[in-house]
């Protein structure tokens, strides 16, 4: 399959020591901690975890909002690091992001319209009628009507709003959209019109997304493949079908274990692993694997020793000394 | 036996600059004691506002009519028709509510554990050692490692998680008869969410206390409620007991919202089911069934009119008048 | 379930292109103006505020028309008149003349022009230099940011009052002085308003979205920033310019702003304290010209600070 992203050992540490009180020693936040993956064209990659796992950090540093403390991003051939800041600018049209917040991300100011126009009349030379066309046409793409293009983001729901962002985003034909959590703030039943809305334009567009989520079970239905994040690192990384019948790594045992079944008889009958404990602090990540903490099956080498991220099966990575060995009941 | 609380007619009514927002419309429920009962609705279809109008917790220029008998034993009264200062020593002492943000329901400048004595000494005749003791005894109860150290923690020193603990001890410092919560892990991650959950399902058993667990999560419901009420525009529009409910949805919105779940044993190539449109404009009275646009059953009464509770099963009322065992709209007997 | 392109084909239908949107602005704009008649309909004082506002701007700029008499014109056979309702009043001179039998609501209609003009122009080069600098410092940030901001708190911290009394006692009596004194001593406070805002605007979803589809820099401070500065800024600069027109009076007061022959409210107060006993009315009288006009100003101010903040609009007092 072709690949269209490659991101190659990518770290970003923050250094809490830029505020006014710097006693103590070094504080480093290891907010991703030597993350590497591939995205194949045309394909979702969905990254799950826990708020504070870094993965919408990650997600940022790929597109360059945020310069990476290490590492490389590979976009098919160019690498996005070594990229002057003028090139990124013109570059980003072929890389795009919604983001969570369907509410601050559109200015309160600007008709809808006008929003979406943004992207065009920075980079393109299309005439006033060549964009309002193409406004229109990116309005009913997304579901809405054309008539709306006049009026402002304050007289929209979230879902719809969350339907602009796309559309914005969309308006240069991206390769590339990495959708930050865009369905977390939204009502179930209207979670599920994005998540369809997204599929659907896949299909038609033949976009490669990355999807950020902290729900395992919404992501499934868009994800062709699934990597869980914890504390900066990848735990596992497997196509989603795959992930979900044969998870080998705890926390992701845990986490599908976590998900509710909409079915009182079976949600009585059933065990759910309840993990112990929080998230550990990303300034002091504990030695060894950093879910050992949490994790019910850990043992004295996993305090000790760092688990390699690895290929346990063919296009299944997992980072455990235990993987497929010992299970979470 | 007599409901703990019985809620009848409620309405609730915000004046604004830009028009009246009929957040809540004729509401109504019982709520046995010791029992769970699930409140489940998308944001706007009136959850919360039920729940803060029965505590008398809305701004001025709101409208509140109908009653909610809350009989505990020994007494009786109608929640809205009571005077300010007997509301004020119910709650937090007979009814008690937490919220979804945890960090903003505690007072920062306070440690933990003087906020839950606070408590204890307000409601009641703790002395100071005694609610000492009480607080910190409550602080072990939802879980909270070292209480007699973390009693002299602040809030900001605290997870989000175990803020929430915190509440939830506060809440049942008096040993209420309900406690309402008010989607206390809508802000929590998955993993810990769950770990709040089993805490008030142990806390309930233990206690005995009657749960209104409001959320917009049908599946955190399945196993944690005894009945579910299911709410959309303001209105109640189906209570049923849990099995019921899921087994046997009797309103358009209720499939609608299970078939939304996405399901761990589907097929990732699955496609979910959504309900189309969005939810109503609140800033319109209801004349009709508010469902009304999104509905695939709709048909002509069900804009002429509000649909009345019709009892499908024992125990499961609906607000519809589309009959979905029988196929076709509801005969009136 | 409607499929998309079943969806898509029901948009079409309602796609009337240009007339229909145009229309629909054009509506907007109606819609809006009578929004903001019935936010001013319903904070009455903010109404009140501002028609007083308006009244005092329009003798500012007829004075010439609306004064009975000349302002500056000397008749010692009918000074210290009283106002025209005592007994002794004279149905000539309104409110009575001065010392000098200078009518005194000519005066004041004329002093008006000083305090409008140095509210205005000191408001405008603090307004326009203020925001400039506090955006360079907010979106410059780092050591730029750290220097300009302590030169603007060191400039804060000096105690107000007399900072202006001794720059206006070194610079000179004249309109011009008075204006660049108090526009340039105002300009930290724009500065700090405007880099806060700066900085948080910065944190909003909207600029990242805009980073993110290649805007350009300057785009986003002239598109995405600036306009959402606007609004706190008017804010406080209606409460500025009401401040400046109080301490231009304090000034004149004690013989500091515009030379003595200029009639304005401060030169009216100086000039009636002596018989403050005796004609009170020599004072009184400008003295309650400052005080509406501040006060008006203040009103105004407070409805705008509701009203350009848009998570104010929806609540009901």
């Amino acid at each position: 399959m072709e690949k269209l992203l490659r991101v190659e050992n990518i770290s970003k540490y923050f250094d809490l020591k830029s505020g006014l009180f710097k006693f103590g020693g070094a504080q480093v936040v290891r907010a991703v901690d030597n993350v590497s993956f591939e995205l194949y064209k045309n394909q979702t990659l969905g990254l799950v975890g826990e708020s504070g796992c870094g993965k919408s950090t990650l997600g940022r540093v790929i597109l360059r909002l945020q310069e990476p403390t290490s590492g490389t991003v590979y976009f098919e051939d160019t690498n996005l690091s070594l990229l002057k800041p003028e090139e990124l600018r013109r570059f980003r049209i072929k890389m795009q992001i919604v983001f969570q917040d369907s509410y601050s991300s559109l200015n309160p100011r600007h008709s809808i319209g006008e929003i979406i126009a943004e992207p065009m009349t920075i980079h393109t030379r299309m005439t006033q009628h060549e964009i309002r066309a193409r406004t229109y046409e990116l309005l009913n793409l997304v579901g809405l009507k054309p008539s709306h293009a006049s009026r402002f983001p304050h007289e929209f729901s979230g879902g719809q709003r969350q339907r602009i962002n796309i559309a914005r985003t969309l308006a240069l034909y991206p390769s590339f959209v990495i959708c930050d959590e865009p369905i977390s703030a939204l009502d179930v039943s209207i979670q599920a019109q994005v998540v369809n809305l997204l599929r659907d334009l896949q299909k038609e567009l033949g976009i490669t997304f990355l999807f950020i989520a902290h729900d395992l079970s919404m992501v499934k239905y868009i994800s062709d493949r699934i990597a869980v994040m914890y504390l900066g690192k990848i735990m596992e990384l497997a196509g989603s079908d795959l992930l979900f019948a044969n998870p080998l790594h705890p926390y992701t045992q845990s986490l599908i274990s976590a998900i509710p079944i909409p079915s009182p008889q079976e949600e009585r009958m059933r065990k759910a692993v309840v993990l112990e404990g929080e998230v550990p602090s990303p300034v002091n990540p504990p030695a060894g694997c950093v879910f050992h903490t949490r994790c019910p099956v850990a043992d004295d080498l996993c305090s000790s020793s760092e688990p390699d991220y690895s290929e346990h099966n063919p296009g299944h990575f997992v980072a455990c000394h235990y993987a497929a060995v010992r299970r979470v009941e | 036996m007599k409901p703990l609380l019985s809620v009848r007619n409620l309405s609730t009514r915000f004046d604004t600059f830009d028009g009246s927002v009929y957040a809540v419309n004729d509401v109504s429920f019982d709520l046995k004691a010791g029992e769970t009962l699930a409140v489940v609705g998308e944001s706007g279809s009136g959850k919360s506002v039920t729940m803060l109008s029965l505590l008398g917790l809305l701004p001025r220029s709101t409208w509140v009519t109908g009653s909610a008998i809350f009989a505990p034993e020994g007494f009786e009264l109608d929640l809205l028709s009571v005077s300010k200062a007997e509301l004020n020593s119910l709650r937090g002492n007979k009814i008690s509510i937490i919220f979804q943000d945890a960090l903003r329901s505690l007072n920062p400048v306070m440690t933990v554990g003087e906020q839950i004595t606070e408590s204890l000494i307000t409601h009641h005749q703790y002395n100071k050692n005694g609610a000492h003791k009480r607080a910190v005894e409550l602080l072990e109860m939802v879980g909270i490692a070292q209480p007699d150290k973390r009693y002299y923690a602040y809030p900001h020193m605290f997870s989000g998680g175990m803020r929430q603990r915190a509440m939830i001890a506060i809440a049942i410092s008096c040993t209420p008869d309900i406690l309402i919560a008010d989607e206390p892990t809508t802000a929590l991650d998955v993993t810990i969410q769950a770990q709040i959950v089993e805490l008030t399902r142990r806390l309930q058993q233990d206690l005995g206390i009657a749960v209104i667990w409001i959320t917009h999560d049908l599946g955190v419901v399945a196993g944690l409620a005894d009945r579910v009420m299911v709410m959309y525009g303001g209105t109640g529009v189906e209570i049923a007991p849990v099995d019921l409910l899921y087994e046997n949805p009797g309103h358009p919105y209720t499939a609608g919202l299970l078939g939304a779940i996405p399901s761990i044993a589907g097929s990732s190539a699955d496609r979910l089911v959504s309900i189309e449109g969005a939810p109503p404009d609140l800033f319109q009275e209801p004349r009709h069934c508010q469902f009304a646009w999104r509905c695939r059953y709709v048909f002509d009464r069900c804009w002429k009119e509000k649909p009345p509770g019709y009892i499908i099963s024992p125990g499961q009322v609906v607000k519809c008048f589309y009959d979905g065992r029988e196929k076709t709209p509801r005969v009136e007997e | 379930m409607i499929t998309m392109k079943e969806q898509r084909n029901e948009n079409n239908k309602n796609d009337l292109t240009g007339l229909l949107i145009d229309e629909e602005s054009d509506r907007n704009i109606r819609a809006r103006l009578w929004y903001i008649w019935r936010l001013l309909w319903r904070d009455k004082s903010g109404l009140i505020g501002l028609i007083v506002f308006l009244v005092i701007i329009f003798s500012a700029i007829f004075a010439p028309m609306l004064a009975p008499h000349d302002p500056l014109k000397i008749d010692l056979h009918a000074s210290r008149q009283p106002p025209i309702w005592t007994e002794a009043g004279n149905p000539e001179h309104i409110l009575g003349t001065d010392n000098l039998g200078r009518d005194l609501f000519s005066r004041i209609i004329y002093g008006s022009r000083v305090s409008i003009m140095v509210g205005f122009l000191g408001v405008s080069i603090a307004f326009s230099l203020g925001m400039m600098i506090g955006l360079f410092a907010g979106f410059k940030g780092g050591r730029t940011d750290n220097l300009i901001m302590t030169v603007t708190n060191m400039i804060l911290a000096l105690p107000y009052l007399v900072f202006v009394v001794f720059i206006a006692a070194v610079l000179g009596r004249s309109l011009l002085n008075v204006v660049l004194i108090f526009g340039l001593t105002n300009i930290p406070i724009f500065v700090r308003v405007t880099r806060g805002e700066v900085l948080r605007l910065r944190e909003e979803g909207y600029i990242e979205a805009a980073i993110s589809i290649g805007q350009k820099t300057p785009a986003i401070i002239f598109k995405h920033i600036m306009p959402n500065l606007i609004g706190p800024l008017i804010t406080l600069a209606t409460f500025e310019m009401s401040a400046m027109i109080f301490y231009e009076a304090g000034l004149g007061f004690l013989g500091l702003s515009v030379p003595p022959t200029v009639p304005s409210w401060g030169n009216m107060l100086a000039e009636g304290r002596q018989f403050l006993t005796v004609f009170p009315w020599m004072s009184i009288y400008p003295g309650l010209a400052i005080v509406i006009t501040g006060f008006s100003m203040n009103l105004f101010g407070d409805w705008l600070r509701d009203v350009l903040d848009p998570r104010m609009r929806r609540m009901k007092k």
